[in-house]
């Protein structure tokens, strides 16, 4: 550590503290108190990272979130490793590990450096103009660029830290914990509203808790000194909650916001186990307060982005907070007055200032008279036209300005330096502002952004609302609280402020320099490499909105999205274009402010609670008999149960055998149950599916289809009717949820005068379908006092039924064609009454299926599957199913539309059965079909939706959509594959037992 | 993320509702007397405007019942929720 460049002075900073860490594998020491950037200059190293584009050597250019130069890899190699970290926000702890990105070999010696010589034909736009054409050789470039390329590596390995999310509710939210955000937070608490302090810092009080400055006092206290004790007064108020290192990410409409509260991460790692490490906040608040205050401005000119440059008030929190020298030879660069209070930061301490370049003639406020008498020389009316030195900055030219600033004068004169401080004024922080959907309005005198019109009940207050001196800042902070939380009592009666601070500025937004523009590298987005010569280009080329040179140049493009450059961004464009600010737009932030890791945004949903799944009464059984599982909507459905060494196809083509040879057994339970009651219940199932439903008697089942307005198959299932005015509807798997909210869609809208009430009771039943010529006698076994005489219980009918003492519902219904009974029970008897009907089918081989054994037999029978023989541009008489749309209801839901214009065409595509040439041959679901492979572009007439080798009928069978389907018949078509033509006929689509003899067999 | 005043429930976070499109559109009480371009006026046609838009929205996590909303689709300012079958109170 060089003795030169700390000063242990400075409370912040605890000195007893001493804290080793690795940076690019080479230990260093700083105090507790330091954040990575603080420690890193302490130690003298600037050069922390490559630039993306160009590989620049890029050193600590701020000392906030707004940082876009310092972003680091943080623990190298572990499952902790996070890119793109700012240096300057990373609290140190003992072991930390930190390293450059952007750089390879290493950030001395960069390959990629060479971009910087190529940087001629490296101009806006590059990368568009140059991989767009030929393609191919987009993936030669690929592999360089990617190597070269990139912000930093994520980690491999699952992360080990918890995250959390947290709902807030205040009356007042304070975003900023700066003087004003301090004195708003007092004033809300103060009168009775329940208030809640964020800062995204370690402490409280912002730049004014360092503030020292004999030219900025409050009621004759140095600006800290006043701070400190309003800190003191807030930290007990009962209705104020504070939180430190809570950065707010997103600020939505009707004020609800998002902030990240940072717990673990200034922990060393051993401490952090079990801890959470971020708390995503969603913050509900009645009011908020803005108090984010503002970022000092670079400068644009040549060669502006060395090591060792510096904002200005970077240089001046490195002083005072942490006692940190950032250079030994210093010289600051201004077109304001802040940066004087820097000079006197450095005076103070007895820090060397070559020299203060100021682009103003006139320099004449108090503390820039008291620079100047302790022999600073200051260059007024001068710009840096260029700096010099690789790895860090060791010296500038500067040349005079002309009156209208346009153009450089006379000659250049050369001065040395280790540190260059830059500051351009002040922008206000408006990012959540106008986050929030507020309107920016434009200051002409000092060419900043301010907020105008809110959307919301809130107020931006400070330097984020364009008030910069201290006597504006503090004046301005109370009349406007009073106003917006409607109070008289401001708590702040007399205070007397003093600032020697003017607000004079000498704005140029790009610099002038004795070289041609073209010559010059003056950066405006640091990060991303724009430079002000790429903005100017993309004008040329005819771009205007900001959005789009933003996109074309990348400006604003980077994890910093341009808090420093923004601005510069939008001169440069108005002044070349010659237009007003504001005309071509300001560019938006987007949330997050600074960004998220994944974790903080998905908290706990993560491993099995990333998406929650729902299992059957009778999982657990399927899990013992080691089913395999498939998705359908949120459920975890047995798909099959494979034995010993069976693959799926073995087990399917085993279960499908069983099922119809004598016995099968499905878990059918996630199947969709609507329970409809209501006098009207009839008339409401006659207007919603498309078969008729008056005359069906009690106790009798019946298929139902339902259409959508438009005429498409939407859902389908069978309906039971249980009493007179009581039906229970099922639905397909997947489409329970929306059938539901569908039917009460029409009920609450359109037919609200129907009496009609359903509930949703598909978790309230478990359901066990029994198929297969045995079995009646296995369930007869189970629920023997029934006739199950095909006269007192005939197919699509049913029966109540008692098990013991639990009643259940039989119905006798069948989706494979087999002889089939489906036992609904309430749910937490399922397993039991499974395993019931397992011991009775034991004699009989019963099989248990699962959905893919389901398909098939459904398949082998022509039946449909809403969502895989569908999609909603499919009509009942695509699919040959006109047996069950009626002709004589007046109307049903889609009914008009099945005439329409496009629905009567006869070459729309139908669902027909398919028969290949090979019977060993099986289709691919979703291959195409056509008829003519020699045609050029060949015609696709339709493709396979189903699929299947049939063990029942020995041979493949499909089912697909073909154009005109009905009428190819017999016809031969074909389904190309990737190395082979398949023949297929086409055939009718119900393959096994067209007469249905199989149901009461 | 708005809040949103069912008129059942109270106030309540958008997350426990669902929007259901245009409101007022009402469905022909005999279609079958319609054109094709009348049916496909209320089948397929909807506004998209910029300004104050009366939408259907659904209080799915709650209630499950249908409510209507005036929202000024600008600035997402909800200047009304009120019942089925009720006239729009603002313009
Ligand atoms: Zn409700």
């Amino acid at each position: 550590m060089s003795n030169n460049l700390r000063f242990k002075t400075s409370k912040f900073i605890d000195e007893t503290y001493r804290v080793s860490f690795k940076f690019n594998n080479k230990t260093y020491f700083g105090f507790k108190g330091d954040t990575l950037a603080s420690a890193l200059l302490a130690n003298g190293i600037h050069l922390v990272g490559r630039s993306f584009k160009y590989h620049r050597p890029r050193g600590i250019m701020t000392s906030g979130s707004e940082e876009p130069n310092a972003i680091i890899q943080l623990h190298d190699n572990s499952s902790r490793t996070e890119p793109n970290v700012r240096a300057t926000e990373v609290e140190i702890y003992e072991g930390l590990v930190a390293s450059s990105q952007n750089c390879w070999p290493s950030v001395n010696f960069d390959i990629g450096g060479i971009n910087n010589l190529l940087s001629p034909i490296l101009p806006a736009g590059f990368y568009y103009k140059t991989f767009m054409w030929p393609a191919s050789f987009w993936e030669k470039y690929e592999y360089f660029i990617r190597k070269s390329a990139g912000l930093g590596k994520s980690p491999k390995v699952v992360d080990p830290d918890i995250y959390e999310h947290n709902y807030i509710h205040c009356d007042v939210l304070v975003i900023g914990a700066g003087i004003s955000g301090i004195m708003a937070a007092k004033m809300a608490a103060k009168n009775g509203f329940k208030t809640l302090l964020v800062d995204e810092k370690s402490y409280l009080g912002g730049s004014s808790i360092y503030d020292n400055s004999e030219f900025s006092k409050i009621n004759n206290q140095l600006t800290s000194s006043w701070l400190e004790k309003e800190i003191n007064e807030i930290s007990k108020l009962e209705n104020l909650e504070i939180k430190i290192r809570t950065s707010v990410a997103a600020y939505h409409g009707y004020n609800f916001l998002l902030a990240r509260e940072s717990l673990t991460d200034h922990l060393p790692i051993n401490q952090r186990d079990n801890k959470v490490r971020h708390r995503l906040l969603k913050i509900r608040a009645k009011k908020v307060i803005t108090a984010t205050g503002s970022i000092e401005r670079p400068l644009i000119f040549d060669n502006n982005d060395r090591p060792g440059i510096l904002l200005s008030s970077a240089i001046k929190k490195y002083i005072d907070l942490y006692g940190v020298a950032c250079g030994e030879n210093n010289v600051l660069f201004t077109n304001n007055d802040t940066a004087y209070e820097t000079a006197m930061s450095l005076i103070q301490r007895g820090i060397r200032i070559n020299a203060i370049i100021d682009n103003r003639e006139q320099v004449d406020s108090k503390i820039c008279y008291e620079v100047e008498k302790n022999n600073i020389k200051i260059y007024k009316g001068f710009s840096v036209v260029d700096t010099y030195g690789y790895r860090r900055i060791n010296k500038i030219s500067i040349m005079k300005l002309s009156k209208d600033g346009q153009t450089v004068i006379g000659d250049k004169t050369k001065l040395t330096c280790d540190c260059l401080g830059l500051s351009g004024g002040w922008t206000p922080a408006v990012h959540l502002f106008t986050q929030s959907g507020g309107k920016l309005k434009f200051r002409e005198e000092d060419q900043v952004f301010i907020p105008d019109v809110y959307p919301s009940d809130q107020i931006s207050i400070g330097s984020c609302n364009g008030d910069f001196g201290l006597n504006e800042i503090i004046k301005n902070t109370l009349s406007s609280l009073k106003k917006f939380l409607n109070i008289d009592n401001s708590e702040y009666k007399t205070l007397e402020i003093i600032s020697g601070l003017n607000q004079s500025k000498r704005n140029i937004w790009l610099l002038p320099s004795d070289k041609t523009i073209g010559k010059t590298k003056s950066f405006v987005d640091y990060q991303n490499d724009a430079t002000s010569k790429d903005i100017k280009l993309a004008l040329r080329e005819g771009f205007r909105s900001i959005e789009h040179v933003k996109r074309y140049t990348t400006t604003g493009m980077g994890t910093d999205q341009g808090k420093l450059g923004n601005m510069h961004a939008l001169g440069i464009i108005s002044e070349t274009a010659g237009t007003k600010m504001g005309e071509h737009g300001t560019t938006t932030f987007r949330p997050p402010y600074t960004p998220l890791t994944f974790g903080t945004i998905v908290g706990r949903n993560v491993g099995e609670f990333f998406d929650v799944f729902r299992r059957t009464p009778i999982h657990d059984w399927h899990v013992k008999n080691s089913a395999e599982f498939e998705n359908v909507g949120q459920w975890k459905r047995a798909w099959y149960y494979p034995k010993e060494n069976e693959n799926m196809y073995q087990a399917v083509q085993r279960e499908s055998k069983a099922a119809r040879d004598s016995a099968g057994i499905l878990d059918a339970s996630t199947l969709g149950k609507i329970d409809i009651q209501g006098t009207d219940a009839s008339e409401f199932l006659n207007r919603v599916y498309t078969n008729a439903w008056s005359k069906l008697a009690v106790g009798k089942c019946r298929y139902g289809l339902m259409l959508n307005e438009d005429g498409m198959v939407y859902d389908d299932g069978v309906t039971t009717r249980l009493g007179e005015n009581h039906y229970i509807m099922t639905t397909t798997t997947g489409g329970a949820a929306n059938v539901l909210g569908k039917l009460e869609d029409y009920l609450q809208t359109e037919w609200p005068e129907l009496d009609v009430y359903l509930s949703s009771v598909t978790d309230h039943y478990a359901t066990i379908s029994v198929c297969g010529p045995n079995s009646k006698k296995i369930v007869s076994k189970v629920i023997p006092d029934l006739d199950y005489s095909d006269e007192k219980f005939p197919h699509m009918s049913f029966k109540n039924a008692k098990i013991g003492n639990i009643k259940c519902r039989v119905m006798r219904i069948s989706f494979t064609g087999e002889q089939s009974y489906e036992i609904n029970i309430q749910a937490n008897f399922g397993k039991s009454v499974w395993e019931k009907c397992m011991d009775a089918g034991k004699d009989f081989n019963i099989t248990p299926y699962g959905t893919e054994t389901m398909h098939l037999l459904r398949a082998e029978k022509g039946f449909i599957i809403v969502g895989q023989d569908t999609d909603a541009t499919l009509t009942p008489i695509d699919l040959q199913m006109d047996w069950i749309v009626s002709k004589k209801k007046y109307d049903f839901i889609g009914k008009r539309s099945l005439y329409r214009s496009d629905t009567i065409r006869e070459d729309r595509k139908q669902l027909v059965g398919l028969l290949t040439e090979n019977p060993e041959e099986v289709l691919e679901e979703g291959a195409q079909i056509v008829s003519d492979v020699k045609k050029s572009p060949i015609e696709m007439l339709g493709h396979v939706t189903s699929s299947y080798y049939s063990p029942n009928l020995k041979k493949s069978i499909a089912l697909g959509v073909v154009k005109s389907g009905k009428n190819l018949l017999g016809q031969k078509l074909i389904i190309p594959m990737e190395n082979k033509n398949i023949n297929v006929i086409v055939a009718d689509p119900v393959f096994f037992d067209k007469e249905g003899k199989r149901l009461n067999a | 993320m708005f809040l949103i005043n069912c008129p059942f429930c109270g106030e309540r976070e958008q997350s426990e509702f669902k929007a259901g499109g245009e409101a007022h559109i009402v469905r022909p009480k005999q279609p079958t007397e319609l054109s094709d371009d009348e049916w496909a006026e209320y089948l397929f046609m909807r506004k998209n405007i910029k300004g104050v838009q009366f939408e259907r929205w659904n209080h799915i996590h709650g209630c499950r019942k249908w409510f209507n909303m005036a929202r000024d689709t600008s600035n997402d300012q909800i200047k009304a929720v009120y019942k089925m079958g009720e006239k729009p109170p603002v313009k």
